[in-house]
């Protein structure tokens, strides 16, 4: 025990404690979250920076308007439906077809009308919002994602996460739903964490409930020497949040659109620990590499050439 | 902010609190551990009878507030009658009166005792007390005095003669005089008349003292009786079981005369009953309330100088940091997953009223029944506001099935659970529901589990009576909490869960 403590200092595992009090207490000020919190902000700031999103096609704010939900989501062949303030993935909807007021969701399963109605409504109520309290609920293009992954995704969206320090992407990785985690992208649903290689945009390993694999278990295909396309924009993106948010430490989730290309997803404050894992590295040394540089670098590209030339761990 | 602010100031508060404790222990010589050999005790007396429609008066002897027991509080329960206390030379006596009564009658009177600080004389009248008038007549006059005269010749003074005449009484081998006036009855308490009245044919004033054992704590306390001399100005003790002049110190004193506890005009199917509740709790504040009481200006405006009532308040209050702390470890130092963030403390306070076991499993019974109707409560699609509404009705009537179900089993624990929060085990319901869905039923039993882990081992340090007694005495010791809450805040090291969950990281490769 001693032995693999003494390991994870020498590797530079962050901690939930160190990071929640070096890294988010001193970078991220608390007047900023509302910015990451609430996805319909961060889709209006990054509008206006011009950072490509995934179209938004209704807000529902209030209980009075779900009566109009047919009507609302009839131009829309499909669609998602999300939480404004939720967390971790928790009360996402992706439903790929409706007809006749019913609605397919990706995993098969048909929803009526008044289930999803009663969807909308715990959402507004503020079922999954951080502190319990009222929410409005987003309808968004449903992303095509791009075909690179479809060997190795069961079903839903892969996305990408990005750890963003002071404006340095520090550490990625690929997330691949499975049949556990019903088309959700987040580790804890049983999602697939696969590292990818900041420098070379390429998947290296893999993790599944903490441990390592090199295969799919669904799809057996390989998981390893697979490269990300569009890796600098995506790369460059994520530096962009930075002066987007001004927050320090950050966690940038992008979509790869077979259309529109890497989308930015949502942002997120406290973005969780298991990337260590799945790139098998601890995020700790590469931290503090950033807070070694002498002075901030200005340039969202001189940044990403920084963690692209000189990041090693 | 200087980062070694914070050492700073918990190494302050930590000084402060040993120096302010420091001079508690050594100038004020405040008690260390809790002192137990003083006890309080709720003795009840239960008189029923049956009122025949005409005036009735009942009358009760009351324990007093000397000897070896303090009266620290009484109350009668009286309905519609009139109450009447007197105090007599050796005895107290309560009288209820009314003009007209019928049917079944209920009086009830409560007292609560504590060992005196200081044990006076027995039963302290001034001056000497008079002798009863000699009962006997004819033969049994002759054999009386035949035994007194006897014990004269062999013995020196009174005490000698009461020694013998107790030793003639309690041994095997009786006179036959004395076998003559005993009869058949050999109890205790008819020795003890029978001495009273022959000290009174040799003119030594003498009573029985009738008491109650304080150690039966049953619905129905043992009654003993022993026997009090005058001789040098001073009353003696004489215990009729084995002739000492020891009486336990567990025996109370309560009344002295040949008559019964209640008597009744009035009435039929008299019935009394007196019972005895040991309360260990208010020993301890009812010791620290009056044995320290004016000494210093420190102790004057300390949680000492309370009413009890707010005292024994303080006694839960001041501990709920000691929980909150354990709570702080097993979140941040070992990383268990509770349900809320205050929740397991609330449970671990309601666990004082249920004890443990119990409380485990009252908890386990309402939150999975809880859960399995609000799964129930999922396919209707209720809004999230009436929904937690709903559940919590729920957990009411649960509580009030638990309550009347356990009751009706004799299993009054389950009564108990009326003092958990309920608010509290509906959010735990909401939310463990929610984990369930969410993340599965491993997650949402674990996070379940975690919440009782810490619950029952926050419960077990509360009810620590060393812990308990020295954060009453001493409660500057929650400042070294506050500092120990406060480096804690700034601990960034891993947690021992983290170790697990980043094995990975922590093989060499």
């Amino acid at each position: 025990m001693f032995a693999r403590l003494q390991e994870m200092r020498r590797t530079g595992v962050l901690g939930m404690n160190r990071r929640n009090l070096e890294f988010i207490f001193n970078y991220n000020p608390r007047k900023l979250y509302p910015l990451v919190d609430d996805k319909l902000q961060t889709k209006r700031l990054a509008q206006e920076a011009g950072i490509g999103i995934p179209p938004l096609y209704q807000v529902i704010t209030m209980q009075h308007e779900i009566r109009h939900l047919a009507t609302l989501l009839a131009p829309y062949p499909d669609f998602v439906v999300k939480p404004a303030q939720g967390s971790g993935g928790d009360g996402i909807l992706i439903i790929e077809s409706q007809r006749d007021q019913r609605y397919r969701r990706v995993n098969g399963e048909i929803m009526s009308l008044f289930e999803l109605q009663h969807h909308v409504s715990s959402i507004l109520g503020g079922l999954y919002s951080l502190g319990g309290h009222a929410d409005v609920a987003l309808f968004e293009y449903r992303i095509r994602f791009d075909p690179v992954f479809s060997n190795i995704t069961y079903q839903g969206v892969p996305d990408i996460r990005v750890i963003v320090f002071r404006g340095v992407p520090v550490m990625a990785m690929l997330r691949l739903p499975t049949r556990q985690s019903q088309g959700k992208a987040n580790l804890h649903q049983g999602a697939l964490g696969v590292g990818i290689d900041i420098a070379s945009g390429q998947t290296n390993m893999a993790v599944i409930a903490n441990q390592h694999i090199t295969e799919h278990p669904e799809t057996g295909y390989q998981l390893e020497g697979v490269t990300v396309p569009h890796w600098q924009d995506i790369l460059l993106t994520a530096a962009r949040c930075y002066e987007l948010t001004g927050m320090g430490y950050l966690g940038a989730d992008f979509v790869l659109d077979r259309d529109r290309g890497p989308l930015l997803l949502e942002l997120n404050a406290r973005p969780g620990l298991n990337i260590q894992i799945a790139n098998h590295a601890g995020l700790l040394l590469r931290l503090r590499q950033v807070q070694a540089l002498p002075e901030p670098l200005p340039a969202p590209a001189q940044r990403v050439v920084f963690a692209r030339e000189q990041l090693r761990v | 902010m200087n980062p070694r602010q914070v050492y700073w100031l918990a190494l302050a508060l930590v000084i402060i609190a040993l120096s302010i404790s420091a001079y508690k222990i050594f100038v004020l010589k405040l008690p260390v551990k809790p002192d137990t050999t003083i006890d309080v005790w709720d003795v009840e007396v239960q008189i029923t009878f049956t009122a025949q429609k005409r005036p009735v008066k009942v009358a009760l002897y009351l324990p007093q507030n000397r000897g070896r027991f303090d009266v620290i509080d009484e109350h009668f329960i009286s309905g519609e009658y009139g109450l009447a206390i007197q105090q007599f030379a050796t005895n107290r006596k309560a009288t209820w009166s009314q003009r007209y009564a019928s049917g079944k009658q209920y009086l009830l009177y409560k007292v609560t005792l504590r060992r005196a600080l200081s044990p006076n004389q027995s039963s302290a009248s001034g001056k000497e007390p008079k002798v009863i008038p000699v009962p006997y007549s004819g033969a049994s006059l002759v054999a009386a005095t035949h035994i007194i005269n006897s014990l004269r010749r062999h013995s020196a003074d009174n005490e000698t003669l009461v020694g013998q005449l107790l030793t003639q009484l309690s041994g095997n081998k009786r006179d036959e005089n004395v076998a003559l006036l005993l009869g058949n009855d050999h109890s205790p308490l008819n020795r003890a008349m029978l001495a009273v009245n022959l000290l009174a044919v040799a003119g030594i004033p003498a009573h029985v003292v009738h008491g109650v054992d304080l150690t039966t704590l049953q619905r129905n306390a043992r009654r003993v009786h022993w026997l009090e001399v005058y001789y040098k100005n001073k009353w003696h003790d004489y215990n009729l079981v084995d002739g000492s002049q020891h009486i336990p110190d567990h025996y109370l004193a309560w009344w002295r005369d040949n008559k019964p506890l209640v008597t009744l005009e009035g009435g039929d199917k008299l019935y009394s009953k007196i019972s005895v509740n040991l309360n260990p709790q208010l020993a301890l504040q009812q010791h620290m309330f009056t044995g320290r009481k004016g000494q210093a200006r420190l102790i004057e405006y300390s949680l000492l100088s309370l009413p009890i009532e707010t005292q024994a308040l303080f006694h839960v209050i001041l501990m709920v940091p000691v929980g909150v702390i354990f709570l702080v470890l097993m979140r941040n130092l070992v990383g268990v997953k509770t349900f809320g963030t205050f929740m397991p403390i609330l449970i671990a306070l309601a666990f004082r009223e249920t004890q443990l076991l119990w409380g485990i499993f009252l908890f386990v019974l309402v939150v999975s029944l809880g859960l399995s109707i609000r799964f129930y409560f999922d396919q209707l699609k209720l809004l999230l506001v009436p929904r937690l509404a709903s559940v919590l009705i729920v957990v009411i009537l649960l509580m009030a099935a638990i309550s009347v179900l356990s009751f009706k089993l004799g299993l009054p624990r389950g009564l108990s659970i009326a003092l958990f929060p309920m608010v509290i085990l509906t959010m735990t319901i909401e939310r463990m529901s929610i984990v369930w869905e969410e993340r599965g039923s491993s997650e949402a039993v674990k996070q379940g589990l975690g919440s009782l882990f810490v619950a029952s081992m926050a419960y077990v340090l509360m009810n620590l009576e060393l812990l308990r007694h020295f954060i009453f005495v001493f409660p500057e010791m929650l400042l070294i909490l506050l500092a120990l809450s406060i480096l804690l805040g700034r601990y960034s090291g891993y947690r021992l869960t983290e170790l697990i969950r980043f094995k990975v990281l922590g093989e060499k490769h």
